[in-house]
């Protein structure tokens, strides 16, 4: 393991709905060692030196470029981070990869690209590999001598992946697979050598297979005409009896679906990630923006309305970067402790599931964050907003994606909430225990709440009236619907929103707790204002799905009691949002920037 | 040829700057290499794939100086010196030069290296004054050095697009003109290699070099910024005659 890390151990996925984290249990931005910032930097100098200066001939998909760029990412080390060392990678912890990730998505073509590439691209060899698959195709995908893609969606299977058509069957004399069938939709298409392919033995058996773009039958389509991330390539594949090398099949006959849904779990957060480093780039080019642009006599950024768009980007890049550094200090800490197991793979795997909810979360709040921010941006930037010379626009077009690929938002939601049952069921998460505890808590009335001390503190109450919102209306929809909840889509969003509300909101606050902590309330102000400002609008937003869910469970005098209840977790200070905000945008202006980059 | 790279670290490009003080708030900023030495660092890396020999990376500063150091062996120094000192921004160049200069003579090597300034002072001393007390040769504005038994063909920048070429012995102190070179990045295996190279930590006190100043920073301060545009009238004379008497007694430039 590459880099220290100062969590030693990883809360239990989902946790977090039941128990309240102290400050120094989450790893933070504040927590990078030396190496952690270096490997930062050198990210960030090859996408500024590298990468940015060539985005207009990327966008007009100038041959050779997106994979020349690739391969010289590669040289750096950069593609090989989360491969281990003895097959050519950096063997670096999921902190530093995240680190990597984050700061290469600047650009939103060369960000998907890189992510097909070292995430789905890469992960299925990493961890399903055999022995020898590893040593031919790792070192070669780190190095970027070869790209790679990852091929599960077609025409008509995209959401409902496992009702895909590609067949595989096993050749007379028993040497080679056969595959027939198409694939759609498959990022580095175009240019890959390596391929990921799940087709079914027999037509019923998922697998998974590695094909070489020369192999016999293979043959990429014609790239598609997309909304945005121009940049990046997207093509149907055709398997027509594409011949794959018995030893090509990946894991095992029939688990295919293991290795799809764990690569897509470790993906989703790698999604989250990177919407994170697309949003502090969107803050920087728009208070530059505001700064230079004159209306009325003045800057705009000296305008409110403008100054209250640059402290909400800024709050909800900060929310969702304080939960993807905390998810991949959970991660890396629980990778360190499973790294010594026999094993490895197993416990690896189950260190993805393990957090797979938390993943979930990255990718749905990440990327509607990520859209909310550069859809602001466009409004800074008013008519230039919408011209193709500024990059905002581009910014704008290539955030949409986020939310339709590695699984919708609405399959993720429905998968918040089925995985969270899942882990409550079985008794990993205590959470029936809990809401029949609050049950009971709520018989014997309002009890007297301690006065909350220290910094946050009433945020803090705030936040854990927010999980006993969720308890209230998770428990009464489960004993209503119980196994048929799953037909109750609408309801299970708003459960979902909640819970993904609940994890953001404690990660801002215990990383502004922590950050107090470190270096004093003064040194820590804008950031405690950001933390104050998400919660009291999160806990808004949690109360609003909790009444939509309550009154979709409960009906008459239940209702009216459920709704006295949830008045009661409700009542809450009102702190000055407006003058926070105000805070928050002095940090973002005095630099032009996101204003908590490290801290 | 075993080569010294003096480089220092230096607030951020970016940082907001606020003072406190006789220098600026450190609390809330970010550091960074200055970059005139991230050129002396690459060209002293390049003479080493050359001709053999070592890098040492030679850094003056606080704590928080290990975060440049461990770049500048991530990009391919050998090892490093740390002279450990909270207070080295109260140092005028002399100072630092004294305290490098005690550095470089524990060390035998053939060249030292030094950037052309650094980015925060801006004082453009320390190389001379370095070379002054180590009694060595010294040229600055350095463009290219092409090394050969004992001694050293030299490219330096004159003015107006001029150049000059120079023979200097070895060992000697040069000063790398910015901009000569196309810096490496730190590649992630030479971020983790850096890991497990050698960081010397010594103090000034224990190079015996004392903190006596012998200059001292009155003020500094953020220069306000304030424009004036004012329209003279009159004949072409007449404007010229009052152009000269504001130049000589307003703006005091001529
Ligand atoms: C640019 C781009 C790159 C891509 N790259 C890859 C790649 O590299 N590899 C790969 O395998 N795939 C890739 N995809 C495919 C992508 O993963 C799918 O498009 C995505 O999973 C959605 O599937 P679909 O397009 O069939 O939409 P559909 O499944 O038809 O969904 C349409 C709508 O219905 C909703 N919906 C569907 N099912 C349900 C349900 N059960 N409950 C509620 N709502 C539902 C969806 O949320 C969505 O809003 C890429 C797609 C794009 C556009």
């Amino acid at each position: 393991m590459a880099t220290s890390v100062t969590v030693k151990t990883a809360a239990k996925g989902g946790n977090f709905l039941l128990e309240a984290a102290l400050p120094g249990d989450i790893f933070t931005p504040a927590d990078f060692t030396d190496d952690h910032r270096l490997i930062a930097q050198t990210a960030e100098e090859f996408v500024t030196k590298e990468v940015l200066p060539r985005v207009k001939e990327m966008e007009e998909k100038k041959p050779g470029l997106m994979v020349e760029l690739t391969k010289k990412a590669g040289e750096l080390g950069l593609l090989g981070s989360s491969v281990p060392e003895e097959y050519g990678g950096g063997g670096l912890g999921k902190i530093s990869t995240t680190l990597v990730t984050e700061k290469i998505s600047v650009y939103g073509g060369f960000a998907t690209t890189f992510g097909a590439q070292t995430g789905i691209g890469t992960l299925p060899i990493v961890y399903f590999g055999t022995e020898e698959q590893k040593k031919k195709y790792l070192p070669k995908i780190s190095s970027g001598e070869w790209l790679s893609a990852y091929c599960l969606s077609e025409a008509q299977a995209g959401s409902d992946a496992m009702s895909l058509l590609t067949r595989a069957e096993l050749s007379p004399d028993g040497k080679n697979w056969i595959l027939n069938g198409q694939k759609m939709w498959i990022t580095n298409g175009g240019f890959a050598d390596i391929y990921i392919v799940f087709a079914k033995v027999d037509g019923e058996k998922l697998s998974a297979f590695i094909v070489e773009r020369t192999f016999p039958g293979f043959k990429p389509g014609n790239e598609e005409h997309k909304m945005g991330i121009h940049g990046s390539s997207t093509t149907p594949l055709f398997l027509e009896n594409c011949v794959v090398p018995r030893e090509n099949l990946l894991y095992e006959i029939g688990r295919g679906h293991i290795v799809a849904f764990n690569i897509l779990n470790s993906g989703r957060f790698t999604l989250g990630v990177s919407c994170v480093g697309g949003a502090k780039q969107g803050i920087a080019i728009s208070s530059k923006y505001a700064k230079e642009r004159k209306a009325f006599g003045k800057s705009i950024g000296e305008f409110g309305l403008i100054r209250e768009k640059l402290a909400e980007m800024a709050i909800r890049t900060y929310a969702m970067d304080s939960v993807v550094y905390r998810i991949a200090g959970t991660i890396e800490a629980a990778m360190a402790a499973a790294e010594g197991s026999a094993d490895k793979t197993q416990q690896m795997m189950k260190v993805l599931e393990e957090y797979a909810l938390e993943s979930s979360i990255a990718k749905v709040a990440g990327s509607e964050m990520l859209d909310f921010v550069t859809d602001e941006g466009v409004q800074i930037f008013g008519g230039n907003g919408y011209h193709e010379d500024y990059p905002v626009c581009r910014a704008y077009r290539d955030s949409r994606i986020n939310r339709i690929f590695e699984g919708t938002n609405e399959i993720n939601r429905m998968l918040i909430i089925q995985m969270l049952m899942k882990r409550a069921m079985s008794g990993q998460l205590p959470l029936i225990p809990a809401a029949m505890k609050l049950a009971d808590e709520i018989l014997a009335g309002p009890s007297m709440d301690e006065a909350p001390e220290g910094v946050l503190a009433e945020e803090a109450r705030v936040l854990a009236s927010a999980k006993k919102m969720f308890l209230q209306a998770a428990g009464g929809a489960v004993q209503k619907f119980r196994e048929k909840l799953a037909d109750e889509q609408e309801l299970i969003a708003a459960l979902a929103n909640m819970v993904m509300e609940i994890y953001i909101m404690e990660s801002a606050l215990l990383r502004a707790q922590k950050a107090a902590a470190a270096k004093g309330q003064t040194a820590s102000a804008a950031m405690i204002a950001a933390a104050r400002v998400y919660v009291a609008d999160g806990a808004e937003r949690v109360e609003h799905e909790a009444r939509r869910a309550l009154a979709a469970v409960h009906e008459g005098d239940m209702l009216l009691t459920q709704m006295a209840v949830l008045k009661r977790f409700g009542k809450r200070a009102t702190p000055d949002t407006i003058a926070l905000r105000r805070v928050v945008a002095a940090a973002v202006q005095a630099q032009d920037k996101y204003p908590f980059e490290g801290k | 040829m075993n080569i010294i790279v003096c480089i220092k670290q230096v607030p951020a490009k970016d940082a907001p700057l606020a003072i406190s003080g006789n220098w600026i708030k450190e609390s809330d900023i970010g550091f960074e290499m200055n970059e005139p030495d991230s050129y002396a660092l690459e060209e002293a890396l390049r003479l080493k794939e050359k001709h053999g020999g070592e890098v040492i990376a030679l850094s003056m500063g606080p704590e928080r100086v290990k975060q440049t150091i461990k770049e500048a062996l991530a990009k391919g120094a050998d090892r490093a010196i740390h002279v450990a000192d909270d207070n080295f921004h109260q140092l005028d160049p002399l100072g630092s030069a004294r305290a490098l200069a005690a550095a470089i003579q524990k060390e035998k090597c053939d060249l030292v290296l030094t950037g052309l300034q650094s980015d925060d002072h801006g004082f453009g001393q320390t190389g001379v004054l370095l070379a002054g007390l180590l009694n060595l040769p010294h040229a600055t504005l350095i463009m290219s050095i092409e090394a050969a038994e004992g001694k050293m063909k030299l490219k330096r920048e004159l003015e107006a697009g001029w150049f000059q070429w120079i023979e200097c012995p070895l060992p000697a102190v040069l000063s790398i003109q910015s901009g000569i070179n196309k810096v490496r990045y730190a590649t992630l295996k030479g971020i983790m290699a850096a890991k497990k190279k050698e960081i010397a930590t010594v103090t000034r006190e224990s190079l015996g070099v004392s903190a006596e100043a012998t200059q001292r920073v009155e003020k500094i301060y953020v220069p306000v910024k304030s424009k004036q545009t004012e329209f003279l009238t009159g004949s072409a004379k007449e404007v010229a005659a009052k152009l000269v008497e504001k130049l000589k007694f307003e703006a005091r430039v001529i």
